[in-house]
């Protein structure tokens, strides 16, 4: 590998990164969409009035890329209802009303693994998503052909600001790590696992250097502390010097990346069999009183997270999805906790206040510092001009929406707005052309 | 309270850039050659850059009034357009002249194709081009930015002047161009927080300095001296850097210096004008948009299949 890939410094603001995770009292009641997840929504298996535990089924699998969602309290299903949630798509959610008691559900067992067919069923079976934010199910990135898996890539970047749960669950769940690292060399034949941790990770790297001092397969790779580490291309490029070529998979050049919260997750369902029911958020931003790291039952209103916390110390303007880079702003804060949602971040007005868009001045610091090389004042351009071709070649598909140009564009352009509308126009002109040539 | 809450799109942080640090970055970066000017021309350098740098803002200010545009005189670029105009000048340039020269720059280049960011030819050299063929004819200050009225060390043959004189400033020509001195500190401040980078400077003015070392028999003090006169450092470092006319990328900018350095020379040697940097300039601004073509970056992962 020749160079690394362009990247910029941004402020760490890792404020919770030593404060141990408190794990947060039942609340009265959880939300629990069925699409908390890429791919299909589960289908709701429970009926109003039933009687729920923690970990009791409450909608299955539907189809080949989905996942399964368990209770996430024990108490009473008071109603299920189409809810709006972060990716743009309305789904059934399952309301719990809890009891506060927070029982287990009687049949909740470690799952008997003793092959690879046997392993991946209990990663499906576990509801276990990509934790790092994206939700893809994470048994179907690890249903490939043994020999097609060169390296697995645990993703412990954590390139956002503000956000420890990475860094938290390396701390606190090393030994489920291990032992889900242990079962993919067992079950899945993988001969190199590598983490990726930016250096800004003193003792999740010692402690993942314990791990891999008792595992031949297991290496650690420690990575300069520039956004954007963490994204997966990017990963497997300064990990491995493999570069995905556009609209392919990680597979394709030999890799599975993983994130490593997800990866203690699979450990933890190997031991205990409690599916994916809860999860580690970090609570930061200017507007919160007392920034840490909450495990939190998915489900749980933002509300309710935030007050757990001590609450607000300045009326929020603004509330995220994820952190400050790449989170979505959320309307309200009556939306639950969901799966891939490793952070919530409050900020005060002052930081919530639009600043002013100027006319782009051609700085070229876009372009500059894209990691992918893409274009987007020429992207721009040709967005504005409705040039359906010239937005294929400049392979604004490729934009993983890191925003890293935005975050330096001194005239403050949409720029990352901008490539979304313009992958979405690219879709529609191949929509069109399918169309036509299918009369 | 919920429906206070402010929804955008990712990334909710922005770093300190703006439009107005860049242009402040710039207006202290230039700091040094105006009193350089000052210094050395005068008192009335400091008119002739007040005049500028006034007229400048109220034309941007009043275009915007008139047109009904959004007012912009806050990002700073026209006292920075104006500024660059001043330093162009000889210091006993009469004030109207000064005065067309900067409407024309901010009106006529600038706000006339949309602002900021839209203008395709940089307003500041485009108005001193505009002004040495305008006015050249007018016998009031035997204008011509390289003649003023003590010959420039271009017009009157380079060399006639020492090396050390050349470096300070000491001798005659445009009230900011002549000390290469303060326009390396102000280039190196630019460089220092990164409002440019040395690709473009070096390569012009490298360009300049090889290209006539071959044609000056490699008489290593004549190519050096040619260097240093007129208007090359304040071109390469801060006219020729213009974000909106100069190329995207470190590749780009290395091209349009080379050509501006191969440009200038050619004029400088070979045509009727005794100084080639502003045409060299205006030419390269013109191609910008090619060279941008030429020079994108590789898309990583964009090899088609």
């Amino acid at each position: 590998m020749a160079f690394n890939l362009r990247s910029i410094h941004l402020p760490h603001r890792k404020n919770t990164a030593e404060i141990a995770a408190v794990k947060m009292d039942a609340p009265k009641a959880v939300t629990l969409p069925t699409s908390m997840h890429i791919g299909a929504p589960a289908t709701v298996v429970v009926k109003v009035g039933d009687h729920v535990d923690v970990g009791t089924l409450v909608a299955e699998q539907n189809g080949v890329i989905s996942s399964p969602v368990y209770a996430s309290v024990s108490g009473t299903v008071k109603k299920i209802e189409p809810m709006g949630i972060s990716n743009g798509s309305v789904a059934p959610a399952v309301t719990i009303e809890s009891d506060g008691e927070m029982t287990y559900d009687p049949s909740i067992a470690p799952p008997s693994v003793n092959d690879r067919a046997s392993f991946i069923e209990a990663v499906k079976k576990s509801g276990i998503v990509g934790l790092g934010g994206a939700g893809f199910p994470t048994y179907v990135k690890l249903d490939v052909d043994t020999e097609r898996v060169e390296e697995l890539i645990i993703n412990a970047a954590e390139c956002e600001p503000y956000i420890t749960s990475d860094t938290r669950a390396m701390l606190e769940y090393a030994e489920d790590i291990e032992l889900a690292l242990e079962a993919f060399e067992k079950y899945l034949g993988v001969k190199k696992i590598i983490f990726g941790i930016e250096n800004n990770k003193k003792e999740p790297i010692r402690k993942m250097q314990e791990i891999a001092a008792k595992h031949d397969a297991v290496s650690v790779k420690v990575l300069p502390s520039k956004y954007p580490q963490g994204g997966e291309k990017v990963m497997i490029y300064h990990v491995t010097g493999k570069v995905v070529p556009g609209g392919k998979l990680p597979i394709d050049v030999g890799c599975i990346v993983i994130n490593c919260s997800t990866v203690a997750a699979i450990g933890k369902y190997l031991r205990t069999g409690i599916p994916l029911v809860d999860r580690l958020v970090t609570v930061d931003g200017s507007a919160v009183k007392n920034p840490m790291n909450v495990i939190v039952p998915l489900g749980t209103s933002l509300e309710d997270v935030f007050e757990f916390t001590g609450g607000f110390k300045e009326t929020p303007g603004k509330v995220l999805y994820g952190g400050p880079m790449m989170g979505i702003a959320v309307p309200s804060l009556s939306l639950p906790i969901i799966k891939n949602n490793n952070a919530i971040l409050a900020f005060n007005e002052k930081d919530s206040t639009p600043i002013k868009v100027t006319n782009c001045i051609r700085c070229g610091s876009c372009t500059n510092l894209c990691p992918f090389g893409l274009n987007p004042a020429a992207i721009a351009d040709a967005y504005r001009l409705g040039d359906v071709d010239k937005l294929k070649k400049l392979r604004v598909d490729l934009c993983m929406e890191c925003g890293t140009c935005a975050y330096r564009c001194p005239a403050n352009r949409p720029i990352i707005q901008t490539h979304k509308l313009a992958k979405a126009a690219l879709r529609d002109a191949k929509a069109r052309e399918e169309a036509k040539r299918n009369g | 309270m919920d429906n206070m809450l402010h929804i955008s799109a990712a990334p909710h942080i922005h770093s300190s850039h703006s439009t107005r640090r860049v242009m402040l970055d710039v207006i202290i970066s230039l700091l040094p050659a105006a009193i350089a000017g000052a210094i050395i021309f005068g008192a009335r350098a400091l008119l002739v850059i007040g005049v500028c740098v006034g007229t400048a803002v109220l034309s941007e200010f009043l275009f915007n009034v008139i047109v009904k545009k959004e007012q912009s005189v806050d990002d700073f670029s026209a006292v920075v357009t104006g500024l660059l105009i001043a330093l162009n000048l000889p210091a006993n340039i009469p004030v109207w002249q000064a005065i067309v020269g900067s409407v024309f720059a901010i009106v006529v280049v600038k706000c006339f194709f949309g602002g900021i960011g839209k203008n395709i030819v940089n307003p500041a050299i485009t108005a001193r081009v505009f002004m040495l063929i305008a006015f050249t004819q007018m016998g009031t200050a035997a204008f011509p930015v390289d003649a003023v009225s003590s010959a420039t060390p271009l017009s009157a043959g380079a060399a006639s002047t020492s090396l050390l004189d050349l470096f300070l400033g000491n001798h005659g020509g445009a009230i900011g161009e002549t000390c290469t001195l303060a326009l390396i500190i102000g280039g190196v401040y630019l460089i220092a927080r990164r409002v440019i980078t040395w690709h473009l400077p070096v390569a012009f003015i490298g360009t300049v300095f090889l290209f006539t070392l071959v044609l000056v028999d490699f008489n290593a003090a004549t190519a050096l001296a040619y260097t240093l006169s007129g208007g090359l450092f304040i071109g390469a470092i801060f006219m020729a850097t213009d974000y909106v006319t100069s190329p995207a990328t470190w590749g780009g900018q290395i091209l349009f210096g080379l050509l501006a350095g191969v440009i200038t020379v050619m004029i400088r040697m070979f045509g009727n004008y005794p100084e080639g940097v502003s045409f060299a300039i205006l030419l390269m601004n013109i191609l910008t948009p090619y060279i941008d073509i030429w020079t994108s970056r590789k898309i990583i992962g964009g090899d088609r299949k």
